[in-house]
Formats: C-alpha cells, structure tokens, sequence
C-alpha cells in the first residue's frame, strides 16, 4: 500500500511551504498563523502514520528511497530513504510538531515580536528535522545539519527569555564548531570514498580507507555529533539552550534536534567507520557514564526548571550513548527505542514545566512551593511526566532503559553497574523538583497571582493527552516500535561487526543471559 | 638585418579588451563633448554599454584557444571564464557607481575644494550629478584587469597590472564625505602598491636572467630544465609572487587593505574587493600553474603558510573590528587564504573550484557593499557596528537580504560560500594539502563570530536611539542587492551549472 509513494521528500518540502505561507500571513491574523501552522503540521502527521503504515518491516533496510540529481559534479543527489530508526524519528517529530505548536499557542502574544513569524520558525524547523532524519546523501544530511541552527538560533535569541543573546550564540557557535569538523570529514570521505556522497555506497567503500585516516574521519563525525547530542564534555551549551528557548522550542531542541547527534553516530559513525567505532567505543561508553553521573548530580543542584530539565536530559543521553557503544542488538534497540520515548517524556516535561512557567512569569523552582493545591490537575501531569523522565516501570522510559542497561550488561558489566547509580539519582532530581514545587506549604507570593489559579485548561489539556497516552502505551505494549526498530539496528551492528553474545548453557540446562 | 615583422593579430580574441579601452577613451571624449546636465546619463550608459558589448565578444569567443600578438596574449578557457566574471561583476559595480539616489550628487566628490554639506556644495551637488570621469577610469580599470588575466608573459602582466591599478589608486580618493579618510586611503594605496609593483618588476627581471624570456611557457621550459643559477629563479619567483600577493590581499601583503576599504568610496571598495580579486587570483593561477608549475614542491609549503597566515589574520582581526566596512575587510582578507587553498591545490580541480569561488564570493561581496551604502545617516554611512543595533525591526528585508549575505560568508550550506568553501577544500584535500583544509575549517570557525555578531546586533538587539534610517535603495541599487541575492542562494542551491563551466574552462593553453 502507497510503497512507490514519494513520502520523504514530500515530507520533507511540505513543511517548509507551510512555514512561507504563515511568514506571509500579516501580524494582525496572528490566529489565523497559528491556526495554519497547527493544520499544516496535522497534515505532515497524517501523512507520516500512512507511512508507517506502508513501511514493511520485513523489507529491505532502506525504504521509501528517492533519488533525484543535485550536482553532478561532486556526486550529490537529492537521496531519501528510511531505515527502521530513521522512521520512528520521523514519526516522533511528527507527533510533537502538532503539539509544540498548540503547546506555544499564546506564548509569543505578550511580547513585541510578531506571531506568525514564530510559527513560520517552527515549521521550517520541522522542515529541516525531517530533512535530516530522511536524508540518505551526505551531502544533503549535512546541508540539513547546518541549516537546521538558524531556525532554532531565531527560535532561542528573538522569543527566548533571559540571557537569549548569549545562548542563541552559543548555541550556533558550538553547534557550527561541531559541523565544521564534520565538514573536514565529509571532504575527506568524498574524496577517499570515491567522489560519491551515496550512503550505501560510502559504506561499501570505507572498507578501503586506510586505518588511521579512517579514525580521524571518524573524529570529526564524532564530534559533531557529540556536540549536538551533547555528550560530556561537550555538553555545556544545552542547559543555556534549553532555560533561554521558549518552553515548546526547548521540548523541540531536546526531544528533536538532541537526537540528530545519537542517529549520526548509530548511521554514519557506526556504519562508515566500524573499525574507528570498535577502536573509540571505550572513550565513547566512559564519556556517556560520566555524562550520566554528573549531569545528574548536577541536575539535582538546579533551582531554574528549564536547566534542571535540560541536565536531566543530559544524563539521559548518557544512557542512549552507552546503549549505542555496547554494540548488542538489545542496547542499541533500547538506545534507539530511548530516543524516541526521551523525546516523549522530556517533550512532555518542558512543555508541562512552560505553562507552570507561564503562570508563575518565573522558572526558578523557589518561586513556587504548595502550587499543587492552587493548580492540582497541572500538578498532577507535572508529577506524571517526572515519573515517566524517571523511568518508572509501566511508563515507556522504563523499557528503553532496562534495554539499555541489559544489554550493556552482557558486555560490559562495569559500565551497566555505574550507570545504574543514574537512575537513583534521576529519582533524587525529579521528585525534589516536584516536592519543592508543587508539595509543602504554598508559597504565599503564588496565591497572589491571578494566573496560578487557573487549572489546567482545555487547550493544554489536548497538549498533554497525546503525549500521556503514548508514554503509557508504548509502556505497555512497546512492540510494534520494537519491531520496526529492530532490523535496523541489527543492519547497524552487523556493519559494525559486533555479535551478540551467544546466551549459554549453565549446568542445571536452563538459559542464562 | 631582417625586417621587423608584425606578428600576426587575432583581434576577435582581442575584442573585449579593445571594446573597453575604446570605451574608456571615448568616455574621455564624452567628458568634453556632453553637457554636463546629460554626462552621468551618457556616461553610465556608454560603460554600460561597452561592458555588455565586451561580455558577448567573450561569449562569442568560448571556444577559442590560442596565443596571440606574439606570445603576450594567452586566450584560454581561464581568460575567458575569468574574463566573462570580471565584466560580469564590473558591470554590477557599475549600477552601484551609477547610484545618484540615495546621496543627491553621488558618493563622488565633484571638486575637492568644496566643503561637504555648505551652501555652494549643495548647489552644485543639486545641478551637477558628481564627478561623471569616474566611468572612464572604472573602465580602463576594467580593461586593464582582462588583460591582466590574459597575459601570457610576465611584462604584458606588469603593464595590465599598472593599467588597472592606477584607476583604482584615483577611484580610491574621490569620496565625497570623510574626504581626508579617503585621501590617505588612495596614499597609502598608491605607495604600498607601487613598492609591490617594483618588487613585481624587480622579480621579472631576475626571471628574465634564469629563463632568457619573459613569455610563461619559456619560464616554465627553462624551470624543467634550468640552465642557469636556481637563486635566480627562486629570487624572481618570490619576487613576483610579491606583487600579486599585494594585490590579492594576502598576508603579511595585507595592511592595506583595512584602511583602503574603509576610506574608498563604497561603490569603489565594491568593485575592488569583487573584480581585483579576481583579476588577481586570475594572474596567480596563470603563473603558477603556467610558468611554476615544475617549482611546485617548492613553492607549495611557502604559499601554504601564506595561506594559513592568512586566514588567520583575516579571521582573528575581523572579530575585534568594530567598523563594518573594515569587518568585511577582514572577511575579504581571510577570504583571499581560502582562495590560495584552492590555487594550491595545483590539480585541475583547484582551478576550476578557485575560479568558481571568485565567482560567488565576487556576487556576495557587492551585495554586502550594496547594504553599506544604504544605511546612513546625516553624515553619510553610519559603519560603525553599534549603530546597525535593532535595524532587523526597523527594516527587516535589508537586515534580511544582509543576514543572508552574511551566513553566505559563514559558510552555512544552500549558499553560495558553503558550495564554493566546498569546492576549494575537496580540491585541497584531492590535491594532498590535508593540512591546509584543516587550517581552513578551523579559522572558518573563529570567522562566524563576527559574522554571527552582526546578526545578532541587528535581530536581537533592541533599536536605540542612534539606529540610523535607512535609505530607500535607488533602481540600481536595488538591482545589485536583487542580483547579489540571487547568485548567492543560486550559487548554494543549484551550483551544477557554473560547476560544468568551470570544469570545461580549467585548461590553461602553454
């Protein structure tokens, strides 16, 4: 059903129209942006589910492939295709578009600065979020990489709050410093690779690459991807980011744009380069633990929410980046399973921590204290989504991480034990945070304020259901992700070279792990 | 003693050069002959005229491959493509010299004595539209820099040389306001450019003693099989690699170029940072890859430090210029180092990429000028960065159009800079110059700041009281900044075409 469908570039370019129409549309029908801006994004959801409906899982690693000539000269196409992890990416910007949007709904109207031009933003974000997971060229999954920081550095430094100047900057800077290492490798990719930008074909080519030239190639992807994710030590923009940006822009920056960095390093680093990727994988898994340990002491120190949740977000990438260096089909499954229900739960947190911080007209945690018993059912989705970033069993975090962690596990032992001490701690941030903003005596200043007596409204109500429903869902029942997942992952590991350990035979018969 | 023979002419290879030295003569006439009320008009459009006249003999002559007049004439794929950019980009500069709306009387001073902004100086700027004899000497400028790229030996290069910089040391003073910046400019022009065509002069002599000629293909002949001392060789090429290093900007070669760009006129410093940039990587390719080609393992590291040298200057001093037009100066500095990445590439590849960053640098910079020219206030342009402060709420198309420019000079792909960037650096890693790509990447990441700050200064900084108008862009004006716009998202989106060209044009004839 619809396999010969152009689906990706149609996906990728239909966003984009969006964002010219809605930049076009005067300030004065600011509504009537917003309204096209959220139909627009429902379109590209539709249109993504009929996708996942004509994936095949069976089917060949890559699907839905377009290729259309770009430059001749250098061997660049316009090449589209999907792999399992590519399309459950795809499916989850395609969810959180729609409710980022109705979720910023009345965030820029009190500022001086222009409604539409906000949305038009974010669509073409989207654009460039799309572009990136559903490129299979990689010239063109640069270009998408480079680009995809100007709608967020106008997102961040026009419509953020605080120090947004600096964290606009520093958010473009890092991020190009990132891309421009990458660029040094793309270079020299093409040039040893054969003049050709082709990923299937680069893969079959690497092979050729002499060993030390292959593991600086291999650096300079690493590294762009290390910053984008970020993984430690890379990682200081993030909480900038994230406390600067608009509260739906940063559920976007995390839940989205973060991702780019872990599925670069599971598509290019891991599949261009296995040997550079076997030989730096003990870097890789020390950095990720580290990431998961500091950034989560470093979350429980936090007094601003948006930095708080930016750290956790943080750690949780630890996790996904042990997951992927494990090289087991289990982990890296778990890691890219981790990706999708991170950008489900962390999405669900900023976007609950905005309309606290809408209400309150402060992010600092001790400008609030008691607000459950002013807005109880906020409160409520407030302590959910907490649970789920904390992984508790029956939310979806919890089966990526167990994933993680045993499939670490089995081959690294060590790693999986220190990570673990990550979950304690994520239990210590999260429901500090909640007991010190939402629990205890209510904090007089907050009864003063008109805004924080009004409950959870109808519109945030539609925001938050989606998301909730999907975290329990797939808390339950994760298979059919799995099952799209799975293969690609596999595809990955063979590339890389990695078996899976064989399961043995203990003395009694039974099998162990 | 036998007769002196003329050598045999090819005057349709010559076509573009006679039309615009004709041109340029002729607008010497005009200047007597036409009222002055009707100069400007004649003027702008005589040059106009003849610079479109000059492109289609460039056209018409794609295919030809040949020596001419003697051996001093080379018309080859590079002279042409290099020529048909020159005219294109002269001819862009033009409209911006040609601008009279947006300052009444022009940029041009119309006589030095007059003070700016009194009572006879209004009057005349009111009757008289500026100073028209700019035209003709933009012209010969013109003229001189297709020669300059055509020339197959190495006096012919001295003279095209000498022809298109002396215009320019003229162009460089005539501003109308900040006279004295202006003046001291075009001095320090003029002096510093003249030590490096004497240093030019001086290296082809030493050449003329290794070689026994000054043609480039008996250099290159006596470089593979060198009859005399090496240390003439090495002495003339460093030498002469001097004089054209000044006029690419490369560093230690660069001092002037800061202070030449912010005291010339706009429009001026437009064409010069477009077209001599050309014209000048244009001489370089030819000598280098012509005349040297055999030195290379010699010359490759010291060029490549120059290179580095380069970028570094340029991307470290832009980011503490608090003047935009110095800012760009710098930016064309750096600019010039990646251009000598592609030129080192010494493969086929380098030519072909180098030419087609000029081409869309070339595009980039007039626009980035055109927008200087346009935000002023009482006292002219207002350059200095603070005052751009908030201009994306006051005028968001300018601000935008000029962001756009700007990611373009960052490098951010779907623009012209990210594909030409591209081109220069896979040429240089294909040619064996890793390091050099290296060099490049990281200073491209110290040279987004000031970039980047600019932006940041007219989006996300509040407009203060000091934030001047900005003027309403004259047709010409809005020409240039609607054709630099375009080339630079062509250039970023579809660069295939002009690739090709490139490629088909990168064969030097010997």
């Amino acid at each position: 059903m619809f396999a010969d469908f152009p689906f990706l570039s149609i996906l990728t370019l239909l966003p984009l129209v969006g964002a010219a129409v809605v930049a076009f549309i005067p300030r004065s029908k600011a509504q009537l942006a917003k309204l096209v801006a959220l139909g627009w994004s429902l379109v590209v959801l539709v249109l993504s589910v009929f996708m996942w409906a004509a994936f095949t899982i069976d089917g060949d690693r890559f699907q839905f492939r377009e290729s259309y000539t770009w430059i001749p000269a250098w061997g660049a196409n316009f090449t589209f295709a999907a792999d399992g992890i590519a399309l459950v990416m795809l499916m989850l910007i395609a969810i959180l578009f729609p409710v980022v949007i109705l979720a910023s709904w009345n965030d820029v109207d009190q500022s001086t600065r222009s409604a539409p031009a906000y949305f038009a933003l974010l669509l073409s974000f989207e654009f460039t979020m799309i572009g990136v997971f559903a490129a299979a060229d990689v010239f063109l999954f640069y270009v998408f990489f480079e680009i995809m920081l100007i709608p967020m550095y106008f997102i961040i430094g026009s419509f953020g709050s605080g120090q947004k100047q600096y964290a606009a900057v520093k958010f473009f800077l890092y991020s190009l410093v990132g891309g421009l290492f990458m660029l040094a490798s793309v270079i020299g990719l093409w040039v040893l690779g054969g003049h050709t930008f082709d990923f299937t074909e680069l893969a079959k080519s690497t092979a050729a690459i002499d060993q030390n030239t292959a593991r600086w190639l291999f650096l300079g992807f690493f590294v762009a991807f290390a910053i984008k994710a970020p993984f430690f030590p890379f990682h200081t923009w993030l909480p900038d980011s994230g406390g600067a940006a608009p509260a739906g822009a940063a559920a976007l920056l995390v839940g989205v744009m973060d991702k780019v960095g872990t599925f670069g390093i599971l598509r290019y680093c891991l599949s261009l380069f296995p040997e550079a990727s076997r030989w730096f994988a003990p870097t890789a898994m020390i950095l990720a633990v580290i990431g998961i340990i500091y950034a989560a002491l470093l979350a429980v120190g936090q007094n601003d929410l948006k930095r708080l949740v930016s750290y956790t977000s943080i750690a949780h990438f630890g996790f996904i980046g042990i997951g992927i260096f494990a090289f087991t089909t289990q982990a890296g499954t778990g890691a890219v399973l981790y990706m999708v229900n991170h950008g489900l739960a962390t999405g669900l947190l900023f976007i609950v921590v905005g309309m606290f911080v809408a209400r309150r007209g402060s992010s600092l945690v001790s400008d609030f204290g008691g607000a459950g018993k002013l807005v109880p059912v906020l409160a409520g989705v407030l302590f959910f989504a907490g649970l789920a970033s904390l992984a508790l069993p029956g939310t979806a975090p919890f089966v990526s991480e167990f994933l993680v962690l045993i499939g670490t596990f089995s081959t690294n032992k060590g790693y999986a034990v220190v990570a673990t001490i990550g979950i304690v701690l994520a239990a210590a941030y999260v429901l500090w945070m909640i007991q010190r903003t939402t629990q205890g005596t209510l904090n007089p200043a907050l009864a003063e304020l008109p805004a924080m007596s009004k409950d959870i409204t109808l519109r945030e109500k539609a925001v938050v259901a989606p998301l909730i429903v999907l975290l329990l869902v797939l808390g339950f029942y994760p298979k059919p992700v799995i099952d799209v997942i799975n293969p690609a992952v596999q595809a990955t590991m063979q590339d890389v070279g990695a078996k899976d350990p064989v399961p043995t035979v203990e003395a009694g018969g039974k099998v162990g792990g | 003693m036998e007769p002196l023979k003329l050598p045999p002419i090819d005057y349709a290879a010559l076509l573009p050069m006679l039309i615009l030295f004709g041109a340029a003569c002729a607008g010497v006439l005009l200047e007597v002959l036409v009222p002055r009320r009707a100069r400007n008009i004649a003027q702008l459009s005589l040059s106009l005229l003849a610079i479109v006249a000059a492109l289609v003999a460039v056209i018409m002559e794609r295919g030809t491959r040949t020596i001419t007049i003697g051996g001093a004439v080379a018309v080859d794929g590079p002279t042409l493509f290099l020529q048909g950019s020159i005219l294109v980009l002269g001819g862009v500069s033009m409209l911006l010299i040609g601008e009279r709306s947006i300052e009444r009387g022009g940029v041009f001073v119309s006589q030095a004595a007059v003070t700016v902004g009194s009572q006879k100086d209004m009057k005349q700027a009111g009757g008289q539209p500026g100073a028209t004899e700019v035209y003709p000497l933009a012209t010969f400028a013109l003229g001189g820099m297709l020669l300059f790229v055509a020339a197959n030996d190495l006096l012919t290069m001295f003279v095209a040389l000498e022809v298109f910089s002396l215009p320019l040391y003229l162009l460089c003073a005539l501003a109308r306001r900040r006279r004295l910046l202006s003046q001291e400019a075009a001095l320090k022009y003029f002096l510093l450019g003249s030590y490096a065509s004497a240093f030019f002069l001086f290296g082809v002599a030493f050449i003329y003693g290794f070689a026994g000629g000054i043609q480039l293909s008996v250099v290159h002949d006596a470089v593979a099989n060198p009859q005399r001392s090496q240390v003439l060789l090495y002495v003339g090429l460093g030498m002469v690699a001097i004089g054209l290093l000044f006029k690419a900007a490369l560093a230690p070669f660069h001092v002037w170029t800061p202070d030449v760009y912010q005291g010339a006129p706009t429009p001026v410093t437009a064409f010069m940072a477009a077209c001599t940039k050309v014209a000048a990587f244009g001489a370089l390719l030819r000598v280098l890859y012509v005349a040297f080609e055999g030195v290379r393992w010699d010359f490759q590291p010291v060029l490549g430090s120059i290179a580095v040298l380069t970028m570094f200057t340029g991307a470290i001093l832009a980011v503490t210029q608090t003047d935009l037009k110095r800012l760009l100066a710098y930016s064309s500095i750096a600019n010039a180092g990646y251009l000598m990445v592609g030129v080192l590439a010494l493969n086929d590849e380098g030519l072909s990429s180098t030419m087609f960053y000029l081409v869309a640098y070339g595009f980039s910079v007039l626009a980035a000028f055109a927008i200087i020219s346009l935000v002023r206030d009482s006292d002219g342009e207002a350059t200095h960065l603070s005052r751009w402060a908030g201009i994306g709420r006051k005028s968001p198309l300018l601000a935008g159009v000029f962001t756009l420019i700007l990611l373009a000079f960052a490098g951010i792909p779907l623009t012209s800079g990210f594909t030409s960037k591209f081109a220069v650096f896979g040429a240089a890693f294909e040619g064996g110059q890793t390091w050099l790509v290296i060099f490049g990447v990281v200073t491209s990441m110290l040279l987004a700041f000031p970039y980047l700050r600019v932006v940041v200064l007219m989006w996300l900084s509040e407009p203060g009281e000091s934030t001047p108008a900005v003027s309403i862009p004259g047709f010409l004006t809005s020409a240039v900044l609607a054709l630099g716009l375009l080339v630079t998202v062509g250039l970023g989106v579809a660069p295939a075409p002009l690739i090709e060209l490139t490629r088909e044009a990168a064969q030097f004839v010997r």
